[in-house]
């Protein structure tokens, strides 16, 4: 009897064992297969963006599909635990092969799709994009056959130190090359297949536990990490031949600086701010002014320092007259005071045109003719040659705004870890427990949207330069155009509410994917919102999770933990409590 | 100082807490009417109610979290600010009866928050972070461990508030009132939601806050542990102060034992009853009702 039924186990061990390897290889070989195809032409004219119609060498979107199937096929092999690939997958393949498949699907059907739908119909397809097509449809059906095989991380081998910065220097270097990819997408198509290859293979990073590693090794090392966080995005524009590119680069930089000024506000004190971009116009316009641009009000021109100073100075005095009577409420107010400060803002700039009231701003037309910045006789507004690289003038912004960057990170994570963030923590929390706990919140909240105030100015002194006008329509509640106090908004929770990485990565998509796809305009609030909702539901800390929000909202092992001495039977006796 | 305030204080112990006609009202209904209560240094008083009895809006007007329609507060001689933090600063500490803690801070942070008053690093020194930043800050962590220790959670420090169990919850929000160096410290029923075994321990905790010198006012259903624990017992009923002294007295007194069970009887026993009575009506945690009680 016991041998019998031991048997039966061993054999339906080993029949489970046969299958998954089985099916395990045949994924790598869909892999393979999808590999092989991009190498083939899909298409026969040219008239589909890029080039598909080269036998021998994949293009366009062909490559994205390569990268796709190379990753399913390396994962394959991980699991089928291959040596040498076993460090892909500290915690299982299964969900990761999923994810990567689907990518790989996604990716080419979008492809062959795109190019049926745009040249009108499938006979534009050459066999070599059916084979694609089916190729990265096998891997997605065995990969879902697939048990799941997740568990928990294995110990991370022990490597000298040198590999591990290495391994953190490559690391932040495919991060660099990645987001320099997808800022380069010169049309649309290509910008969506980077959007699904890139979305895919960074969840399947996740769920494998490279990124949990990876951070853990960045924790290891953190001021080299930092260091070279920056070098990566320092690096960006050497990268560039245009500076068609690096403007796009510029604003990101703009709205992910801003963004993370609202985090301050948001993500730390929980002040709901509506009308933060209006922070950001009062520095614009107060750089503007003081630039010495002839459409100006005032006949001076401040060096840029100055300008910096006196922008950051008249936001943060908008910001404590804006504060002072608000903060002093609890409940809603704030939210419905900024909301209405942020319209103000941009009427009145609007009507302060000499013929509504007093010439200042040139009303709805706005602030022209902002002049370049010149540091030294460093004129920003030339191309530079460094070190063999041509630099266009927008690098030059792109490197100021990275400094500017760097400031507000800095305050960031300064002001988060002390007495000060505590305080700011503590009162979103429970502001009557902070105050119970002797926090002054009325003191601690101004503080917080103040510190909030400035930077945004700060970061409008570039913008203006960056621009070279400035207009009130640029500062509305929410545009088409990143970024005003909705994308803002949504940037920070996106990207994660209280982490530096969040609002970066929630800026850089909120404002790649409208630069990059034109013809969603119409449709972007829309889209917005249900991408919101979506998140709210599926992932409702955001894609970058602080510690915090990451064991407030998926319950860890730390649950489990037993509490000791708890009688096992009887008389658990409560007392009255309500 | 006047030197009539001086000898009066001198007479007794010194008074650490004096609240005198102290009455809220909220629209028609008066909450707590004229109640007067004393606490002196090194000394552990009780106050005890029946649900709805005004302890812990007594509370709040001490703490300045509602302003008492008439009445003065003083600590320690001078008058109590209207303002919470104000309160705390002045040196007077509390718990929340229904746990208020930083639930998604950590065990540690809550307590560094507890911090608050008594330390002063403002925003530019958090941003510049010179040496005196990262003494405070060292000194801060320090002081918080050790109070950790002091309740038995520094193997904890790192977990989440909201995460740990109910009873160190409590604890945790003791910890975290200690934190602000207190000279008087108001726990609101501090034992509600714990087993036997933990009740002890909270008592001996309150004992071991007593020995340092940090006078305790406590609000407790659960008789056996506000007779052992306290010098004095205050009954509040509807309000007012009904009856005051020892243990033994308030323990004898039939109008106390009357105001708890609607009719007379003999023991303290029966003021437990009513206690699971009311534990099993307020939506408790896990309370299997016993009518044996506990067999301590
Ligand atoms: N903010 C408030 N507004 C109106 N009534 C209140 C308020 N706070 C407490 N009360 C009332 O005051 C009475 C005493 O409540 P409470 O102090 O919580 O009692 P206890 O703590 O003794 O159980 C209750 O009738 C309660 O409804
Ligand atoms: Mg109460």
């Amino acid at each position: 009897m016991t041998t019998d039924t031991t048997k039966t186990a061993e054999a339906t061990l080993a029949g489970e064992t046969s299958r998954t390897t089985v099916l395990r290889w045949l994924t790598a070989l869909g892999g393979l297969a999808t590999i092989a195809s991009t190498f083939l032409s899909w298409t026969y004219t040219d008239e589909f963006p890029g080039d598909l119609t080269v036998y021998g060498y994949p293009g366009g979107l062909q490559v994205l599909t390569l990268v796709a199937g190379l990753l399913v096929t390396l994962y394959a092999l991980a699991s089928l635990d291959i040596k040498g690939l076993r460090w892909l997958a500290p915690t299982g393949t299964t969900k990761a092969l999923r994810l990567l498949t689907l990518g790989a699907l996604g990716t080419t059907w979008f492809t062959v799709i795109a190019i049926a739908v745009e040249l009108g119909g499938v006979v534009n397809l050459e066999p070599g994009g059916f084979v694609a097509a089916m190729a990265s449809a096998i891997p997605v059906a065995t990969a879902f056959m697939l048990a799941d095989d997740t568990r928990k991380a294995r110990r991370a081998k022990e490597l000298p130190s040198w590999a591990e910065i290495l391994i953190i220097v490559a690391a932040f270097g495919v991060g660099l090359f990645a987001v320099t990819y997808g800022i380069d997408t010169e049309y649309a198509e290509l910008f969506t297949g980077y959007m699904i290859t890139a979305g895919f293979a960074a969840a399947a990073l996740f769920k494998a536990g490279v990124m949990a590693r990876l951070s853990a090794l960045t924790t290891k090392y953190r001021p080299i990490s930092v260091a070279a966080a920056f070098v990566a995005a320092a690096a960006f524009p050497f990268t560039q031949t245009t500076d068609q590119f690096t403007l796009i680069a510029v604003n990101i930089l703009i709205f992910a600086t801003v963004a993370l000024g609202l985090n301050i506000v948001v993500g730390l004190a929980g002040l709901l701010d509506l009308g933060y971009v209006a922070f950001l116009g009062v520095g614009a316009y107060t750089a503007a002014l003081v630039s010495g641009t002839t459409a100006s009000a005032f006949d001076v021109e401040f060096p840029f320092w100055a300008a910096v100073l006196t922008g950051a100075a008249v936001s943060l005095i908008f910001g404590v007259v804006i504060g002072a009577p608000t903060l002093r409420l609890r409940g809603d107010y704030l939210a419905i005071v900024t909301l209405g400060f942020g319209e103000i803002f941009r009427i009145t700039v609007g009507n302060l045109d000499g013929v509504s009231g007093p010439q200042v701003t040139n009303g709805p037309n706005g602030i022209p003719n902002i002049p370049d910045l010149v540091f030294f006789g460093y004129d920003f507004g030339e191309s530079h040659s460094i070190g063999g690289f041509e630099l266009g003038s927008y690098a030059n912004y792109y490197l100021l705004m990275l400094l500017a960057m760097i400031l507000v990170i800095l305050v960031f994570s300064r002001a988060g870890s002390s007495r000060i963030g505590r305080a700011w923590v503590a009162i979103r929390e429970d502001e009557t427990a902070a105050t119970a706990m002797g926090i002054n919140g009325f003191r601690v909240k101004l503080i917080a949207f103040a510190l909030g105030a400035t930077l945004a100015g700060l970061a409008g002194t570039v913008q203006a330069h960056v621009q070279s006008t400035v207009v009130p329509e640029m500062y509305v509640f929410a545009g088409p155009v990143p970024p005003n106090s909705a994308f803002l908004l949504a940037a920070v929770i996106l990207g994660g509410m209280g982490t530096i990485s969040g609002p970066l990565v929630g800026a850089t998509m909120l404002y790649m994917i409208p630069a990059k796809l034109q013809f969603l305009q119409d449709y972007q609030l829309l889209g917005f919102g249900l991408a919101l909702i979506l998140l709210m539901r599926f992932r409702p800390e955001g894609l970058i999770a602080n510690r915090r929000a990451q064991l407030e909202f998926h319950e860890t092992d730390q649950l489990d933990v037993p509490e000791e001495g708890l009688p096992s039977s009887g008389v658990g006796v409560a007392k009255a409590g309500a | 100082m006047n030197d009539m305030t001086t000898t009066t204080q001198n007479t007794k112990t010194s008074t650490v807490l004096d609240a005198s006609g102290v009455t809220m009202r909220f629209g028609g209904l008066t909450a707590v009417r004229s109640v007067d209560l004393t606490v002196s240094a090194g000394e552990i008083v009780g106050l005890i109610g029946p649900n709805g009895a005004g302890k812990t809006t007594f509370f709040n007007c001490l703490t300045g979290l509602y302003i008492p329609t008439e009445g003065k507060v003083t600590y320690k001689g001078t008058v109590l600010p209207p303002k919470p933090h104000l309160v705390t600063q002045a040196g007077i500490a509390r718990t929340f009866q229904n746990i208020r803690l930083f639930s998604n801070m950590t065990v540690l942070e809550n307590v560094l928050v507890g911090r608050h008053t008594r330390t002063k690093e403002g925003l530019w020194s958090a941003l510049l972070r010179g040496p005196g930043f990262k003494k405070a800050e060292a000194a801060s962590h320090q002081r918080a461990m050790e109070l950790l220790e002091f309740i038995g959670l520094q193997h904890k420090a790192d977990h989440l508030a909201r995460n740990l169990p109910y009873g160190e919850q409590r604890k945790l929000e003791i910890a975290r009132a200690l934190a602000s160096e207190p000279g008087l410290l108001l726990l609101d029923e501090p034992t509600a939601g714990m087993n036997p075994q933990e009740t002890r321990v909270t008592e001996e905790l309150i004992f071991a806050i007593r020995d340092q010198g940090i006078a305790v006012l406590v609000i407790e259903h659960d008789m056996r542990f506000i007779f052992n624990l306290c010098d004095r017992v205050a009954c509040l009923v509807q309000g007012e102060k009904l009856v005051e002294g020892t243990p033994e007295t308030v323990q004898g007194d039939e109008r106390v034992v009357a105001a708890y069970l609607g009719t007379p009887f003999e023991g303290a026993p029966g003021g437990e009853e009513v206690a699971e009575v009311e534990a099993a009506e307020a939506q408790s945690t896990t309370s299997t009702t016993s009518t044996e009680g506990e067999t301590q």
